[in-house]
């Protein structure tokens, strides 16, 4: 039961955001509540890999970018009415182009993964960095959906019953699919093939001489973890309405990790709050100040100074549990 | 089948240093075959070639009459070869129990399922249970490994190769820093298995590998140097001049 209380408080709260920011008269409070959702299914991605399964990857956002850049491609292409390739037809349904966002950038991910899965260390690191600035300098260059000025969608994708054109609605749109999305996460992150990447996290010699052929269970890890990144990414493109090269730059990828290392490494709740705690401290302290950054790397580096498991780690210290 | 190891001509080199001098070496069927050797002979560097951690530069490894000279290690495992480390390898923030679940997960399959619950999986947790009730590590199944002491640790290491069902066992030095009690529970643990599995022990402890060994090889500079029985091995004089002489002493 004590399980259940934190996911039932955290969907209260996102539930009763656009409520609470209608209140106070503050819409941008929706707005934020919202790129904290998104942010904290892209950071939950990463937190697979990277807490789970140990990979640093310094190249996340290029898979929600990718996931962003497929909304908008499917979309120019409906619009116009022109075939991708002269072969397959654009779409503005959202049930249509979420699968598609998180299989294209699942590919992005199995070859990416497949190319740097083999290495380890600072090597992984620079190699995933790599590849994600190829993606990054690939968008740049294809002018045909508007280079470094990106693809503007005039609607967000459709659903069927829905009013899109309401904000509020793609809003609670977004919390169901984040809500699916972390249930669906849990499931993985408790399961057999779990219990095998949280293994190669620790020893992964060990798991060798367990019978356990790693690279592939990384591999998968990594798919998974680059198909919810381009979920996020998806949704983002539809919640800005706009998608563009910025979404995939390296600082974004540095980001999602700054998120993940915030909230916890390796705690399923740890990205959420992660993503909240960089976003609201962006939001307030830019605020004040437009070197907010500095402010965030003092913030951050007294977490990871004092804190050893992140805002997670912190609150279960503070309880006096273990973790 | 009377040999469920058989190496012929194994050799490793490490830049100039050659480490793996042209080893040929059988262990029998049901045996405890020992190999001992002083310190930086190469022991470990075998039994890492052996469990295709390391790749041989040259030679031959049959297991059971079949070779797996070039197989990646996981897929030896899963063909009985199991192994400890001399330096204990554990995954530290597990607990004993979830260590050894995890190695009868491994072995059981179904090891990329996403939507079951692991906890769930009453053979696997059966299984384990079972391991650790014959073990010493009983009452400490709910320790996180990082907290076992040494002869814990090294207790663990052997159950967690064990949780995979070898034919054949490579115990690298399964003793190293025990004390004298925990090297008597060691040695009575192997002793145990006798007859279960084959085992090849690499071990510094002479009273232990007296006690367990059906035969013994002495490895010098990477080359075996001879094979035989304890009675055999303890009167050769090269082994006197190699080994023994100057452990006794
Ligand atoms: N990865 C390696 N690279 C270079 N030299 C190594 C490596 N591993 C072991 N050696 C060297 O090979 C020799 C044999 O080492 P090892 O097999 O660990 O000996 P033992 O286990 O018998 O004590 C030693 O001289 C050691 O320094
Ligand atoms: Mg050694």
């Amino acid at each position: 039961m004590r399980k259940l209380i934190l996911p039932v408080l955290l969907i209260a709260i996102f539930a009763l955001m656009p409520l609470i920011a209608e209140l106070v008269g503050k819409n941008a409070l929706m707005t934020l509540s919202a790129r904290i959702l998104m942010y904290a299914m892209a950071a939950a991605s990463l937190n697979l890999i990277l807490g789970y399964g140990g990979m640093v990857s310094f190249g996340h956002a290029a898979y929600f970018g990718v996931g962003a850049y497929v909304v908008g491609i499917l979309y120019s292409h409906w619009m116009s009415e022109v075939p991708i390739f002269g072969l397959f037809p654009g779409s503005n349904q959202l049930l249509v182009t979420l699968p598609i966002a998180m299989i294209v950038s699942g590919l992005a991910a199995l070859l990416i993964g497949a190319l740097s899965l083999r290495t380890g260390g600072v090597q992984f690191i620079m190699i995933t960095l790599a590849f994600a600035q190829m993606i990054f300098f690939l968008f740049v260059s294809l002018t045909a959906y508007g280079g470094e000025d990106g693809i503007i969608i005039r609607r967000a994708n459709a659903v069927p019953g829905l009013n899109m054109r309401d904000k509020t609605t793609v809003y609670y749109v977004i919390l169901v699919v984040a809500v699916l999305y972390f249930a669906w996460l849990w499931r993985v992150v408790n399961s057999s093939f779990g219990q095998v990447l949280k293994g190669i996290r620790q020893n992964e010699r060990r798991m060798e001489a367990m019978g356990i052929a790693t690279f592939r269970y990384k591999l998968y890890a990594f798919v998974l973890a680059g198909m919810g990144a381009g979920l996020a990414g998806a949704l983002m493109a539809n919640f800005l309405r706009f998608t563009s090269p910025d979404m995939m730059h390296w600082t974004k990828s540095g980001e999602l990790i700054i998120m993940v290392i915030l909230g916890g490494l390796g705690t399923f709740f740890g990205p959420i709050l992660g993503a909240a705690a960089f976003l609201i401290l962006e939001f307030y302290l830019a605020d004040w100040t437009e070197h907010w950054q500095l402010g965030l790397g003092i913030i951050l580096l007294l977490v990871v100074l004092f804190t050893k498991g992140g805002i997670l780690g912190a609150v279960d210290r503070l309880k006096g549990g273990r973790q | 089948m009377t040999e469920i190891l058989r190496i012929e001509g194994l050799q490793k080199r490490f830049g100039g240093l050659v480490a793996t001098d042209n080893v040929t070496l059988d262990v029998h069927t049901g045996e405890i075959h020992a190999l001992i050797g002083p310190n930086g002979a190469g022991k470990s560097t075998l039994i890492n070639q052996l469990c295709g951690e390391l790749r041989q530069d040259a030679g031959v490894i049959h297991l059971a009459g079949r070779d797996i000279s070039h197989m990646p290690a996981h897929e030896r495992v899963d063909l009985g070869l199991g192994r400890t480390f001399q330096v204990t390898s554990l995954l530290e923030d597990f607990t004993v129990r979830e260590n050894v679940g995890l190695a009868v997960q491994a072995r059981d399959g179904g090891n990329f399922r996403v939507f079951d619950r692991v906890t769930a999986r009453r053979s696997v947790w059966e299984e384990t249970d079972h391991l650790l009730a014959g073990s010493l590590l009983n009452d400490r199944r709910d320790s996180r490994a990082a907290d076992l002491s040494h002869g814990e640790k090294k207790q663990l290491e052997l159950i967690l190769a064990l949780a995979t069902q070898p034919r054949l066992l490579l115990l690298d030095e399964p003793m190293a820093g025990l004390g004298h009690v925990e090297t008597q529970q060691m040695i009575e643990t192997l002793s145990g298995l006798r007859g279960e599995l084959s085992m090849l022990l690499v071990e510094h402890d002479m009273e232990a590998v007296f006690a367990l060994a059906d035969r013994i090889s002495v490895l010098v500079y990477g080359q075996i140097i001879m094979t035989g029985t304890a009675d055999e091995v303890r009167s050769d004089p090269r082994v006197r001049e190699a080994y023994l002489g100057t452990e006794d002493a």
